[in-house]
């Protein structure tokens, strides 16, 4: 649960993804909780499903470094900020309400029925 | 700074307080906040929240080494210290000794997308972080219920603040959380369910279109304190609440006497002036020479090396001093000479406790022995009655307390009698001089009494005061024929009346004097005529007794003859009849 550096090699740059941009991740989550667990769980799931491996999620744990919850101004946990593409997005909470992930990713217009394949909260 | 008055010491101490430092508040609150616990500070926009939370971090700083955090959900840190710049509150520089820190909490930068259950984890870290880099012991949240707005959980929100005051508890942390008031509750978001220990509300409110401030404590669970709605303002030192039972009537008081300025009227004193340190009122009606009587006061100060503070509320200084020159009295010298200073402001410029900040403020810079307040009622314009009431009595209990002699003028209707219409005033001070208009025969004239002078006797008799060239002067009165006193030209005719009464009656003892003259002297002409016929006529008796002894003797001669004559041939007496009838 350290921040992780960017991913090191074998995936292609942002930018070189063909049209689609690269998504960068950054997940404040607070120790090891369930709710950390879930929320890692529920960004990863997405990812997956409608981002195919284009992101880098770095995972930082608050009580580790507290010194980035003021340079990130966070004080809700868990807090999920889209760094790229921009503009930055701020997501709230444990990820499990996936349609309101996906509203907030700007992902929707990608695939228009995943609110409803997969949108229930926990 | 201050500790809880006198009047409150009876009162055990239960509850640990934390003193704010703020003047005042700490009086009201029995000592000030309560200590480790949470305390609401609760109004509408714009009424002080934020600066009382901030003097409550830098008091503690100052003056009891107690560092601060103050996170700030609103309002950008270098805005704040602006603001708090103007209270002589340096806050860039105690954030420099380690001793403050002031974190921002931006919680709308981005747009916020809510996907889940959270918590508040990242606050508390913050705070965490930010206490342990100065070792706090006192905090403020400026204002947390700016989270509410963000987000939409607020179930959640509720109990994570119920737990952030439980953990701060916990650490120890005397806390403020300001709230802005909402639409009929204390704060939007109902804070103060969480935040029960003690509630405070300030509020701004316009009255004659004068804003005046107001703190009230509206709960304080385990401790007695102020019940009422204190006045307080905001001044170049922070807050100050009004209290009024701040004072303890505990001061001083000087023995020493001072001139009025008017030699007459220090006459009327048993001392020839009154105390120093006391309080004067002068009442009176419009017109009737207080000024001129204030004007003889600060000139008789300035005579004596002694600074004087005038604030004038009715007229320029300029004005004062040309209209004092038509009596003499040269005012302007003494500004120039430093010893006399002027401070006009007009009464409805700002709200009282503002003009008590300012008056008080010029008190402390220029340190002067006697302050003139031209005039008391005037200020009463700025607030109401009451209002300005406390304010008077505060500033003659802080006057007071350094022994600085007030001077106050009030102006009275003339439709109630004087005594009547200073009823609130006159109890707070030491002497009391009434002036009043007196009309009689087409004539207005003044005439000033003392109505009380506390610790010295004092003439009951009325004066009339006359406006020279020369300044004020106060003569005896006159008492007419029934019974009324008469003054200016009445006087004047009933002195001429006495004086022509004088002279009918010393004309008529002299008349008297000459008629017995007079009549001594016919009766001495008298003697003298009587002893004259009575001596011519012992005169003639002594000269008939005369005519007749030599009259008898001559008959006794010629019988003693005869007798001689017929002893000698027979020798034998003969009888006298027997004579006679020979």
């Amino acid at each position: 649960m350290t921040p992780d550096p960017p991913p090191p090699t074998g995936e292609p740059p942002p930018a070189a993804a063909g049209d689609q941009p690269r998504y960068r991740l950054r997940l404040f989550v607070s120790g090891v909780t369930p709710r950390s667990t879930l929320a890692i769980a529920n960004i990863k799931a997405i990812g997956d499903r409608y981002l195919h491996g284009r992101y880098d999620l770095e995972v930082i744990d608050a009580f580790q470094h507290p010194d980035l919850l003021h340079v990130q101004q966070v004080i809700v946990l868990p807090t999920l900020i889209r760094l790229l593409p921009l503009p930055v997005r701020r997501l709230v909470g444990d990820m499990s309400d996936h349609t309101s992930v996906l509203l907030g990713l700007e992902l929707v217009a990608d695939e228009p029925d995943a609110a409803t394949t997969q949108g229930r909260p926990r | 700074m201050s500790s809880p008055p006198e009047a409150f010491a009876a009162f055990p101490p239960g509850l640990p307080k934390c003193a704010t430092g703020i003047r005042g508040l700490d009086a009201i609150t029995n000592g000030g906040l309560p200590r480790f616990r949470p305390t609401l500070v609760c109004g509408g926009a714009g009424t002080g929240k934020t600066l009382l939370a901030m003097e409550f971090l830098v008091r503690g700083i100052r003056e009891h080494n107690e560092n601060g955090v103050f996170i700030c959900f609103e309002e950008r840190s270098t805005d704040l210290a602006q603001n708090c710049a103007s209270l002589g509150f340096d806050l860039p520089a105690l954030i420099a000794d380690r001793k403050l820190v002031i974190d921002t909490v931006v919680i709308d930068a981005e747009q916020v997308t809510e996907t889940g259950a959270y918590n508040l984890d990242g606050l508390f870290l913050r705070l965490d972080a930010d206490i342990a880099a100065v070792g706090a012991t006192r905090i403020v949240l400026d204002s947390i219920e700016a989270l509410f707005a963000t987000l939409s959980r607020h179930q959640t929100l509720r109990w994570e603040l119920r737990r952030l005051f439980a953990r701060l508890k916990d650490k120890g942390i005397t806390t403020i959380v300001t709230g802005e008031q909402g639409n009929g509750t204390l704060t939007r978001h109902g804070l103060e369910e969480y935040v029960s220990d003690c509630v405070l509300l300030l509020d701004q409110r316009v009255i004659n279109n004068i804003a005046t401030r107001r703190l009230r404590i509206i709960k304080y669970r385990g401790s007695t304190h102020g019940s009422n709605e204190y006045p307080f303002l905001i001044g170049g030192h922070g807050l100050t609440v009004l209290p009024i039972t701040d004072s303890d009537l505990q001061y001083t008081t000087s023995r020493d006497i001072i001139s009025t300025g008017i030699p007459r009227l220090d006459a009327m004193f048993s001392r020839q002036g009154c105390f120093r340190g006391g309080t004067l009122l002068v009442t009176g009606t419009t017109g009737t020479g207080k000024t001129s009587l204030a004007a003889h006061f600060a000139e008789a100060a300035c005579r004596r090396g002694e600074r004087c503070l005038y604030f004038a509320f009715e007229e320029s200084p300029d004005q004062i001093e040309r209209n004092m020159q038509s009596i003499g009295i040269d005012l302007g010298c003494w500004v120039a000479k430093g010893l006399l200073r002027f401070a006009a402001a007009r009464p409805a410029s700002f709200g009282l406790e503002v003009h008590l900040s300012v008056m008080l403020g010029l008190t402390d810079a220029f340190a002067p022995q006697i302050v003139i307040l031209d005039s008391v009622s005037a200020l009463e314009s700025a607030g109401t009655l009451l209002d300005s009431r406390f304010m008077l009595m505060r500033m003659v209990d802080v006057l007071k307390s350094r022994q600085i002699t007030l001077f106050l003028t009030s102006l009275t209707s003339a439709a109630l009698p004087a005594e009547q219409s200073e009823v609130g005033i006159s109890s707070l001070v030491d002497t009391w001089l009434v002036l009043r208009n007196l009309e009689q025969a087409g004539e207005r004239t003044r005439a000033l009494y003392i109505v009380k002078s506390r610790g010295l006797r004092h003439s009951n008799q009325a004066r009339e005061l006359l406006l020279t060239d020369h300044g004020a002067d106060l003569v005896e009165v006159v008492v007419g024929p029934d019974g009324k006193i008469l003054t200016g030209s009445a006087r004047t005719a009933q002195e001429l009346l006495d004086h022509a009464a004088a002279a009918r009656l010393q004309q008529d003892a002299a008349g008297r004097q000459a008629a017995l003259l007079r009549k001594q002297k016919i009766m001495e002409a008298r003697i003298a005529e009587m002893q004259a016929e009575f001596a011519a006529e012992a005169e003639a008796t002594g000269m008939a007794l005369a005519q007749l002894a030599s009259a008898t003797s001559d008959l006794l001669t010629g019988r003693g003859l005869l007798a001689r004559q017929r002893e000698e041939p027979g020798g034998a007496p003969v009888p006298d009849a027997a004579r006679t009838t020979e």
